[in-house]
């Protein structure tokens, strides 16, 4: 955004695209003051795809949705820092944070079918972002649309670009939402659980989609899920969320391979392996329920659900690092990392 | 799109139909006509002189498909008390009660969708809460009442307007204001409603992440959507403004359709009462019609159907 930023990045170390250091956000609701998120770290580096997991409730739309600046008013948001590509995107006037949304970085949301105005023509709809934002004709407007229709696999374009969104299926909606997303080629787009009201086959095509058209334009993508088996598919690093807090931060590799909080083991475990679970049998779930956001939580928030806690984890467990760029919010965090206490807890499951 | 229009206007001929069967059985039911035009002094073969003249002792399908012919050549026929013809009596009079009607739509609108949009973005503030006390009054003031005090107000003490008449346009601020408020709450109330509702939708959270301005959002995105409804009660409202002006009329003088309407009906003037029941009526079905078409041309979703 500004030249500053341009020089530094020719110079010093390429810096993240997006810097998010204790991230709260903090509701007021009829009981209190809902702590949504509780003070979050992470960053996205250019191109790159941040898979930020977790259940319902923990906070990752939250965190979404004040990254683009579209909580309501009375929400408060606080961060030591909020920094995109040198813009502090917690003193940005309004003004500037309009011209940075939808520009340099867009959102797609989960609902297809909600999320576009009913009363408008995808060609009006996907034009009207790139004409706020850039001066263009009209003509290099609908051309760019075209063009990005079929490069998101819309076939019979040109006669798409007229019909209403009611004319569409869910899945070519979530493919509209996608090249209106890249209108401006942004650096950086917010993908809110897009294919989980899609069909299974639906999904993996939008997946597939998403993980090209990533790597062809060089964006980087934040892409929220709760379903680890897309994580496995399409992240490059992954931040697993629980009750506002990120609990572990590993490339998708090392999450994988050697997951170092329980939480992130637990939901592991929760997944079916072809040939491993067998017809029938009970899937695992971890026990419990999240704990509640609006009074203050005390120590680890997992202790109460994990089967390993002890005494130590009633007091706020700090972030350790595991592994060069793999880090867990667990007191131990350590033994859990090393492969041999995980296949001696196999055994005993 | 245009099977829509012409579904709609299928439709709309056919309650046409239906409303001039009522329309002209309704009177058939009121008792003997002849009786009641040659009135309490008629001798029995006057009555039934007047019964041969006014073809009413004919069958009465043969009086109506009669009457209904001349209708749909717009001829109603001539007016027992003003000896012309009906129509040329509400072609005198139909301008007056159009301009009061649109004047008064135009007003209720001006207010109604302004101040429903602003009522509906600042919610709970000063502004909507005033908003709300208008709406409330304004459902609860009988309109004579408000028109009366708006001649005291303006006509009398002011003198801004005059109390009466419809020579000159500044004769139907009044009416029109009186007319229009009755028209204004339900239609804010539901600009009100339907921006609030709207303003929470998924597509309005899209346009914000794509940066729109504050004013595209709320205008394009919302409004748009947010006064679908509004049309139709629009349509409706003019149509109870030109037939349901009856009161306005008398309370200001204006030598309108509802003025003709309630001097035929105590004078027994069957055809133009008869007349103006279809006419009113077709006005109804006239704009219904054009607020469904509307509605489609707003909400793509409808034409389909």
């Amino acid at each position: 955004m500004s030249n500053l930023s341009s020089a530094e990045r020719s110079t010093a170390p390429v810096s993240p695209l997006l810097t998010v250091k204790q991230l709260r956000v903090d509701l007021p609701v009829a009981k209190g003051t809902l702590h949504a998120v509780r003070g979050i770290d992470f960053h996205v580096e250019r191109g790159e795809m941040l898979c930020l997991v977790g259940e319902s409730g923990c906070g990752k739309s939250m965190t979404s949705l004040a990254l683009m600046g579209l909580l309501p008013r009375k929400a408060q948001v606080n961060a030591d820092c909020l920094d995109f590509d040198g813009v502090d995107l917690l003193t940005v006037s309004d003004r500037e944070r309009s011209n940075l949304r939808g520009a340099r970085m867009a959102m797609i949301f989960q609902e297809p079918m909600t999320a576009l105005n009913p009363a408008y023509t995808l060609g009006n709809q996907l034009c009207e972002a790139l004409r706020r934002h850039q001066r263009v004709s009209r003509k290099a407007a609908h051309d760019r649309a075209l063009y990005l229709l079929e490069r998101v696999g819309i076939s019979a374009a040109e006669e798409r670009m007229r019909q209403y969104p009611h004319q569409l299926s869910g899945g070519l909606r979530q493919r509209v939402m996608i090249a209106m997303a890249l209108m401006c080629e942004p650096d950086l787009i917010i993908a809110d659980e897009p294919t989980t009201a899609l069909d299974v086959t639906i999904q993996a095509q939008i997946l597939h989609l998403l993980r090209d058209l990533q790597q062809e334009f060089g964006t980087a993508v934040i892409f929220i899920t709760h379903d680890l088996g897309v994580v496995a598919r399409i992240a490059d690093r992954v931040a697993v969320m629980y009750a506002g807090e990120v609990i572990e931060t590993a490339s998708a590799q090392a999450l994988f391979q050697a997951p170092s909080h329980p939480y992130t083991q637990g939901l592991l475990r929760c997944i079916p392996t072809p040939g491993k679970t067998l017809p029938g049998s009970r899937l695992q779930a971890i026990p419990g329920v999240v704990p509640n956001l609006v009074e203050k939580v005390d120590g680890c928030a997992f202790c109460n659900r994990c089967d390993q806690a002890d005494e130590l984890c009633h007091t706020t467990p700090p972030l350790q690092t595991v592994a060069d760029g793999h880090l867990s919010r667990c007191h131990f965090a350590h033994q859990l990392a090393n492969p041999a206490t995980i296949n001696a807890q196999e055994v005993t499951l | 799109m245009w099977a829509f229009v012409f579904k709609r206007t299928l439709i709309a001929l056919s309650v046409a139909l239906t409303i001039s069967v009522l329309c002209f059985s309704l009177l058939q039911l009121s008792g003997d006509l002849a009786l009641s035009i040659g009135g309490p002094e008629a001798t029995a073969e006057q009555v039934e002189q007047i019964r041969v003249e006014y073809g009413l002792d004919r069958p009465v399908l043969e009086q109506f498909t009669t009457w209904l012919w001349g209708a749909v050549q717009l001829d109603f026929g001539r007016s027992y008390y003003y000896q012309s013809e009906v129509m040329d009596l509400v072609v005198e009079r139909l301008p007056v009660t159009m301009t009061l009607g649109i004047l008064a739509l135009a007003i209720a609108l001006g207010v109604s969708i302004p101040l429903g949009v602003v009522a509906a973005l600042k919610r709970g503030s000063w502004i909507d809460r005033t908003a709300m006390a208008i709406a409330v009054t304004g459902q609860a003031m009988p309109n004579f009442w408000f028109g009366l005090t708006l001649i005291i107000l303006f006509a009398v003490k002011l003198q801004w307007f005059p109390a009466a008449g419809s020579d000159s346009w500044q004769g139907f601020v009044l009416p029109a204001v009186a007319l229009g408020y009755y028209a204004t709450p339900a239609m804010m109330r539901l600009t009100r409603s339907g921006m609030l509702e709207v303003l929470e939708a998924d597509y309005i959270r899209t346009a914000r992440a794509k940066g729109l301005r504050t004013g595209t959002v709320i205008f394009k995105h919302a409004l748009r959507n947010a006064v679908i409804p509004v049309v139709a009660l629009a349509a409706v409202e003019l149509g109870f403004m030109l037939g349901g002006s009856v009161v306005i009329e008398t309370v200001f003088s204006l030598r309108g359709l509802g003025q003709l309407a309630w001097n035929a009906i105590s004078r027994n003037d069957y055809p133009v009462v008869q007349a103006i029941v279809l006419i009113i009526a077709l006005f109804y079905i006239v704009l219904t019609l054009l607020a469904d078409i509307l509605n489609a041309v707003l909400d793509p979703r409808l034409r389909a159907r």
